[in-house]
């Protein structure tokens, strides 16, 4: 029983999380979108714990700690920090309209559901099920990454499909081990500082941070 | 023992330029450091040499003949772009190119990146690999804007996006190793740790192996710069600093490489047919051909470079993907060979590109006369690249073209014409850069070309005579990957 309820709350969560990547996907404006990032981070973090909690994989608990502090909390803030600094709180452009963007996430996400069936069928997990909307995560916020032409929403694009990896793993195999998922997180905050300085750099040199302007170098 | 002291001395590198790396002796400190990794590299070759394979810090890092060459090739190149970028980044400095600030962040940054490299080539947990893999590109991705110049930023924005974004699917390739992994091996961290999935590969889930290795070329051969994923490579090569250029191309896309033909070796083992294999001679084959084409087309010297390094990991991908012990041994000696010639020339470009003041091919005129040693440096490095004999580029391109007629003919002819084409183009504008009419001035620091000869001379005795430790050691680690 205690299984079976832990399993449906993991699918509510995994379904939750691709109901925020679509959101993130049609959402216009950039301080809505780290609120849609931040709850991502929320959601990813509470699988993580009802999975931790019903499997009593302890490295699980540390993991779901880990998605707290750094992805709803730590990156978010820091975000909003950035965002005052610079003073942006434009709406954001899109290369191709709102309604054809959900239209091709949509066929992502059949796609990934497609390409992940017969390997959920082989996993032994109380969420196995949850594979596919991994994967759909990944590709929609890979799709989010190549439609949107401001720096900001293109890293929490990137940040976003991590979120979906870190799915991707506790879905599927309970985690990584812990060594690797620390280093990946130490990576993901390195990044996320990286991206930071980059902002300020690019902004004192185009005085914008419309990635337009850097399409500059191309093959002629 | 030496394994730790390999990492440690790059680390200790970076942690002290970290703090002095401002310092008129920050320089010499660097080389110093460099220094001492090649001397730990060598330890541990010795070692290897004596004693045969082994793992160590709780089976977490490991040697065997397949890595071992690549630390060596890698530490060695990294000492000597560390000499060559000694007078360079001083040249830069007065030419009020950059400040001591950024000059602190460039040999920190070198140093962690040194370390990063060979992290992910000892690294015996795939996982800890993808994350050396990553903090590769983050240390390196600074390093590209280091001159704060919209191209220098639009070029690092581009590399740390697309290398970020492909390494995300390495990821999740690796996550799906794992999930293979724990059914054979059981969960824990045992279960990510190379030696152990090579002894059970052949227990593995096809169908999850096969994705898996998927994401993990299409992620990790984004570092590679294989066509379609290349579109960072001349961007980043073109404008960051010199040193840099030759390190990432001589050294980070061999790392990554490394980083494909290990999963392939897993992947190989699980499936019946050469899957794997195919997947890499179809990339590196379109990255050949599409990259030998663009030569032509390219304005700036560096970018022209970057684009045959394009061209060469192509080949290289498409002999490991060939498979057998002749075509992965023509591979590994294509690394070393490319590596040695293609850092020798980025040297002698960075140079030439100082006394001209100019990237631009059409103003580099007359090396020759201004500086032999440049002029010399520079044509013998690019007949070597485009595989004239007797050099070691020649060899295994022989090698790998032999074994393509013999085995896969129907590709022989892309490759042919490739390579024709690639000659025509470099040859065509290298000449004219070193003879004619001198426009070039004195550079205040004088150029260190001692680095660009002996990889040169490196490079003409491997394709004279391979000494016979090497042979064997090629041998091995080709038994082994084919």
């Amino acid at each position: 029983m205690g299984l079976s309820l832990a399993g449906q709350l993991v699918n509510l969560l995994a379904a939750l999380l691709l109901l925020l990547a679509f959101a993130m996907l049609a959402q216009r404006r950039v301080l809505t979108l780290i609120k849609l990032f931040a709850w991502q981070g929320a959601a990813l973090a509470a699988s993580t714990l009802i999975v931790a909690y019903s499997t009593g994989q302890p490295h699980l608990y540390f993991s779901a700690v880990l998605t707290l502090a750094l992805k709803v909390i730590l990156i978010p803030w820091l975000l909003h920090r950035l965002i005052d600094r610079l003073s942006v709180r434009w709406d954001i452009e899109t290369l191709l309209n709102i309604p054809t963007t959900m239209l091709a996430g949509i066929g992502l996400a059949i796609f990934a559901f497609s390409l992940a069936t017969p390997i959920s069928q082989m996993a032994s997990t109380i969420t196995r099920s949850t594979l596919g909307i991994a994967l759909a995560c990944v590709l929609l916020s890979f799709l989010m990454m190549i439609v949107r032409r401001k720096a900001v929403p293109q890293v929490i694009g990137f940040l976003s499909m991590e979120n979906g990896l870190f799915f991707a793993a506790t879905s599927a195999t309970y985690g990584m081990p812990l060594v690797v998922e620390l280093g990946v997180a130490l990576d993901v905050l390195v990044g996320t500082f990286i991206f930071g300085i980059f902002f300020f750099h690019i902004r004192e040199q185009f005085d914008s941070l419309d990635i337009r302007h850097m399409e500059k170098l191309k093959e002629d | 023992m030496e394994i730790a002291l390999v990492l440690c001395v790059p680390l200790a590198g970076a942690l002290l330029l970290a703090l002095f790396g401002h310092r008129r002796w920050a320089p010499e400190a660097s080389t110093l450091m460099s220094f001492g990794t090649l001397a730990a590299a060598a330890l541990l070759t010795a070692r290897v040499i004596a004693d045969g394979p082994m793992t160590a810090l709780k089976e977490q890092v490991f040697v065997d003949p397949f890595n071992v060459f690549l630390v060596a090739l890698t530490a060695f190149v990294a000492f000597t772009t560390a000499l060559f970028s000694r007078p360079y980044m001083r040249t830069e400095e007065h030419h009020k190119r950059l400040n001591s600030a950024r000059l602190r962040l460039y040999h920190s940054m070198y140093q962690l990146f040194t370390f990063m490299m060979l992290l992910t080539l000892l690294s015996n947990n795939v996982g800890m690999l993808w994350v050396a893999m990553e903090g590769a590109t983050l240390s390196t991705v600074l390093l590209v804007s280091l001159y704060r110049t919209p191209a220098s930023l639009e070029a690092a924005w581009k590399y740390f996006i697309l290398c970020s974004v492909g390494i995300a699917q390495a990821l999740f390739g690796t996550i799906l190793l794992y999930f293979a992994a724990e059914k054979v091996l059981g969960p824990g961290g045992d279960a990510l740790l190379w030696t152990h999935l090579h002894a059970v590969r052949g227990e593995l889930e096809p169908t999850v192996l096969s994705l898996s290795f998927v994401f993990l070329l299409v992620g990790y051969g984004t570092k590679v710069g294989l066509v379609p994923l290349h579109n960072w490579l001349p961007d980043a090569h073109a404008e960051g600093p010199t040193p840099i250029s030759a390190v990432l191309s001589g050294l980070l896309l061999n790392v990554a490489l490394y980083a494909v033909v290990r999963s392939k070796v897993l992947v190989d083992g699980a499936l019946e047919r050469n899957f794997s294999g195919g997947l890499m001679m179809g990339f590196g084959l379109v990255s050949v051909v599409v990259a030998a084409f663009f030569l032509s087309r390219q304005k700036d010297v560096k970018r022209m470079f970057a684009y045959s390094s394009v061209e060469h990991m192509g080949i290289m991908t498409f002999a490991f993907g060939m498979g057998g012990p002749v075509a992965a041994f023509a591979g590994l000696l294509h690394m070393t060979v490319h590596s040695l010639t293609k850092s020798a020339i980025f040297f002698t470009v960075g140079h030439a590109s100082q006394v001209c003041g100019t990237q631009e091919m059409a103003s580099i005129r007359g090396l020759i006369q201004q500086s032999p040693a440049i002029g010399w440096g520079l044509a013998l490095g690019s007949l070597a690249i485009l595989g004239m004999p007797p050099f070691g580029v020649f060899t295994s391109e022989f090698m790998v073209l032999t074994t393509a007629m013999r085995e896969h003919p129907w590709a022989t002819p892309f490759l042919l014409l490739s390579l024709g084409v690639a000659f025509a183009a470099i040859f065509g504008k290298v000449q004219p850069m070193i003879f004619g009419e001198t426009t070039a001035q004195r550079v205040a620091h004088p150029p260190a070309l001692i680095p660009v000869f002996v990889h040169l001379a490196i490079v003409l005795m491997l394709g004279l005579y391979i000494p016979p430790y090497l042979i064997d050691w090629y041998r091995q680690a080709a038994a082994f990957i084919g």
